[in-house]
């Protein structure tokens, strides 16, 4: 099926979104959407699938000009959508998921439910999926699960695949493997529209590229374009890719963790008793697969877990125990891995955000209030410093883009007397742009002597700001490893693998 | 990686079990650089909570609107309910001047009557009798304010207090017993009625909080269970002569409050107006500096705006919601006082709430949750009060159409889609 977008436009009140954007996808072809977060890519599909309306342009297929009113619509007309969180019922059998809104019923509404088993077992075949339709989904694993979305989008004979960051929660592997279906899925003549900012992989799929910027089409890429090439097109100026840094300069073990255990609300023990060491002036930066037990122990490490047990200690003070004002005030630094929900508050304004972990003593409090001269002083001056792109101090958190915003929690934790930096996915969800400058933070701060902690899912961050490198697997530790370990044994100790030849390096 | 353009609020929170029990109740926020009203995909929680901010926190055109509106429906119900106006209807293609002259009388006849009974009463020729009505405006103002006050702190937490009857009930019950079971000197035993009263009140709203943060009891159910709790207890302490009960008599009421604890009155005797009306104009400072310019405001506003950021910044969010449940019950208290004190102080009855505990919350809304604007709210509905009694004696319009009109601005506060599509005003997509 061939896709024609005409000159689509789609305004937010004052915000053009998508700026008359045309865009065409042979059928039989990987067409690569390449673009910053926030530059209108999701708004674009949004509208293709028929849940935003847009304000100008057409979408034709084949064509015939469409006129879609919901995504209904869409998938009728043979678009199919594979999200990035998946849109599917843990509790439900593939063949029920992969049925849902569609099912095929036999006498007085009884579901034909052998009708959707064998055409979830046509497909996979077919495919190659080995995905089993009696199989309950909330059991299989995450590469498995997008399978399941993509089983259930051409169960409805879709000629068109919309792929939506689709490699976010894969480890490598399931990426690899990603990219064969999307391969196999193309020469059985579908359509494809994959929406990424990982460069690596758009060199190794796409059979064409079109780089989006500020909700406009900046031009098409030779998919043989070289990374840098492709970075500063997205970007719209030169991008440093790797971060430049000096070798470390090692000082004491400031950060000791030993026999961590955390066991979360509902009774499972997510970090199993790991102990490591992180020196002074070190980044130990954690890799593994999102949700193999990094979260809990950031949380663990702030006071936010409940049940921790084990020890932490900083410089020799234990944290185990303490109440996350404590560990604060005991100089931890920290950037929540979501700073939507747990780093910022969307209705305070950037100077008010500022602020927000220090609401109990000096420089911005005395005597029980606010002293907003000094705040302001303060904002003006982070603004300023940390480049972070609004109008004012006064702007509320929850109109700055994601890179500005995750500069506001950087510029606040790090304008703090710090001891440790524990910084969770510093740059999920931001710009290329931004990255470059949190990146360079991150290693600033190193470098004047303070123990760093990164988590991170990308494995290019762990890669690039690493100087130990430990991978989580299921709470536990696989290895801590040399910044150098090749990607690939990287990528195979993150699905619990430890390579028989491997050595931990000591600190 | 999600890409933050587009509103999806599951696309930004990862698959996460809830951290305490408190955080089950109240879901992040809504990313949104571009907040648009078609979001399909939010969450009911999020939806909720969104709704409840912007009925709680929405911007003052929506309340002008709304009154507007809500007094346009008023009118609307005045002509269908006059007598004169249905009879001159019945032979309007004859006649069509008569029904429109009756129209315009009973709209303006109620009208002119509600401000000749709130504001000026421009019929009679006593300066000081034509400014009375104004006087009561304030004086049914005060505890609405207060009680607004008191809501409305508890909104900016993000916690729905419904509980201003029971805290303002315990409360009066409290001031009360101080004010004629104790002998003392004025300066003594006024103050120490008021605070008492306050404690009380804050004791009330400070269990629902307690229990918000240590259970995750949900606000709404603990502080509705409680204005149960509260009545049957002052039922209780009215039939019993150690505490409230006036010996000798079979009705369930006080003996009238001592002079000593009685507030003055501002204007002299010859007007109503007591000193509550000046409590509560104190108060609106005291929460607007509370809000605005305290650490202890900032945090209550982190809490209410995101409670997992204020958590992971070391507030404490159970203590955080304790105390301002305890300061709203205290503000609730001070409307129980104001009303036991000053505007009924011949005893403490069961209905001494006067139905304030609820007309508080609609204060607080229209009133955006802002001390300054529930200041206003509150003297419209003081207004509303005062003049919804001579609209009744001189108009025969039932003052229960105060209470439709009252009720119809919260629906409409409720429902700002509905008014922006009335006024053909742009959704509230980009701010």
């Amino acid at each position: 099926m061939r896709l024609v977008l005409r000159g689509i436009t789609k305004r937010f009140g004052s915000v053009v979104a998508n700026d008359s954007i045309s865009l065409t996808v042979e059928p039989g072809e990987i067409h690569c959407l390449l673009g910053e977060n926030g530059a209108g890519k999701s708004t674009l599909m949004n509208v293709l699938y028929g849940l935003y309306k847009a304000d100008e342009g057409e979408i034709e297929l084949d064509g015939v000009v469409q006129h879609f009113t919901g995504p209904g619509d869409a998938m009728a007309a043979g678009i199919g959508m594979v999200h990035q969180h998946f849109m599917l019922i843990p509790v439900f059998t593939v063949a029920e998921n992969v049925m849902l809104g569609n099912e095929s019923t036999g006498f007085a509404g009884n579901l034909d439910l052998d009708a959707a088993r064998d055409r979830v077992t046509e497909i996979s075949d077919r495919f190659g999926f080995a995905v089993r339709p009696e199989a309950v989904v909330e059991d299989l694993p995450v590469g498995v699960q997008q399978r399941v979305e993509i089983i259930k989008a051409l169960s409805r004979d879709a000629e068109l695949l919309v792929f939506d960051e689709p490699t976010a929660v894969l480890t490598p592997q399931e990426t690899d493997e990603l990219m064969d279906i999307m391969r196999q899925l193309k020469e059985a003549g579908k359509a494809i529209v994959f929406i990424t900012h990982k460069l690596r992989e758009v060199r190794e799929v796409a059979d064409r590229i079109t780089v989006i910027r500020h909700g406009k089409v900046v031009g098409e890429a030779d998919p043989q374009a070289s990374n840098a090439e492709l970075a500063s097109m997205m970007v719209g100026r030169p991008v440093e890719l790797v971060v430049q840094k000096a070798a470390p300069t090692l000082g004491e073990e400031a950060f000791v963790v030993k026999d961590l255990r955390v066991v979360d609300a509902a009774g499972h023990t997510q970090v199993d008793g790991i102990s490591f060491t992180i020196r002074a002036g070190e980044v130990l930066a954690v890799a593994g697969v999102q949700g193999n037990g990094q979260t809990e122990l950031t949380e663990a490490i702030m006071g936010l877990q409940d049940d921790t047990s084990g020890s932490i200690t900083l410089d020799g003070i234990e944290l185990v125990g303490k109440s996350v004002r404590k560990v604060l005030d005991s100089g931890v630094g920290f950037i929540p891995e979501d700073r939507q929900v747990d780093g910022l508050v969307p209705g305070f304004t950037i100077a008010e955000n500022l602020m927000l972990n220090r609401s109990f003593r000096s420089p911005f409090v005395k005597n029980g209030a606010l002293r907003i001269g000094a705040l302001r002083a303060f904002a003006q001056q982070k603004l300023t410093e940390y480049d972070v792109r609004a109008r004012d101090i006064d702007s509320l958190a929850a109109n700055l883009s994601g890179g500005n915003q995750q500069k506001v929690v950087v510029a606040r934790e790090l304008s703090r007397d710090l001891r440790l930096l524990v910084a969770a996915q510093p740059t999920r969800g931001v710009d290329v742009g931004s990255i470059e400058f949190i990146h360079k933070q991150v290693v600033a701060t190193r470098d004047s002597g303070i123990p760093v902690l990164v988590v991170s899912t990308e494995l290019d961050e762990v890669v690039a700001l690493a100087d130990r490198i430990m991978v989580l697997y299921r709470g536990q530790i696989v290895g801590i490893v040399p910044a150098d370990t090749p990607r690939e044994t990287l990528g195979l100790m993150m699905t619990g693998e430890r390579p028989t030849d491997l050595k931990d390096v000591a600190v | 990686m999600s890409d933050d353009d587009q509103p999806t609020p599951e696309s930004e929170k990862p698959d996460r079990t809830p951290r305490s029990d408190f955080d089950v109740a109240t879901e992040p926020t809504e990313p949104a650089e571009v907040d648009t009203a078609e979001d399909a995909s939010a969450t009911p929680e999020d939806r909720s909570r969104s709704v409840l901010r912007e009925i709680a926190s929405g911007d003052a055109m929506a309340g002008v609107l709304a009154v507007f509106l809500a007094v346009f429906v008023g009118s609307v119900m005045i002509a269908a309910t006059d007598e004169t106006v249905r009879q001159t209807a019945s032979y309007i293609t004859a006649r069509p001047s008569d029904f429109f002259t009756a129209l315009w009388e009973a709209i303006s006849g109620a009208y002119s009557a509600m401000f000749r009974g709130a504001i000026f009463n421009y019929i009679l020729d006593n300066p000081a009798q034509q400014w009375r009505p104004l006087t009561e405006t304030l004086k049914f103002a005060g505890p609405l304010i207060l009680g607004g006050l008191g809501v409305g702190l508890a909104f900016r937490a993000a916690l729905f207090n419904i509980g201003g009857r029971g805290q303002m009930l315990i409360a009066g019950g409290a001031a009360g017993w101080i004010g004629f079971q104790l002998d003392l000197p004025m300066v003594i035993h006024l103050p120490l009625a008021i605070l008492v009263g306050m404690l009380f009140g804050a004791l009330w709203g400070g269990i629902a909080g307690l229990l918000k943060a240590r259970t995750g009891a949900h606000e709404v159910i603990v502080t509705i269970m409680l204005n149960y709790v509260g009545y049957y207890l002052l039922f209780y302490a009215l039939t019993k002569e150690w505490l409230l009960k006036t010996p000798g008599s079979v009705n369930p009421k006080s003996p009238p409050m001592h002079d000593t604890a009685i507030l003055p009155k501002v204007l002299g005797d010859t007007f109503n107006l007591h000193f509550g009306f000046v409590l509560a104009l104190i108060a609106v400072a005291v929460v607007w500096w509370l809000i605005n310019r305290s650490t202890l405001g900032y945090r209550i506003r982190a809490v209410g705006e995101n409670p997992h950021a204020a958590r992971a910044s070391g507030i404490n969010v159970g203590r955080t919601y304790t105390v301002v449940m305890m300061i709203a019950g205290a503000l609730l208290g001070l409307a129980g006082v104001n009303q036991v004190l000053g505007t009924v102080s011949s005893g403490v009855s069961l209905d001494l709430d006067a139905s304030i505990g609820f007309d508080a919350i609609t204060v607080a809304l229209l009133g955006r949750s802002r001390p300054l604007g529930i200041l206003a709210a509150g003297l419209l509905f003081g207004a509303f009060k005062a003049g919804g009694f001579t609209m009744q004696a001189s108009e025969n319009i039932s003052v229960d159409l105060v209470l439709v009109v009252q009720s119809l601005i919260v629906l409409f506060l409720a429902a700002p889609p509905l008014v922006r599509a009335i006024f053909r005003l742009p959704a509230q997509e980009a701010k």
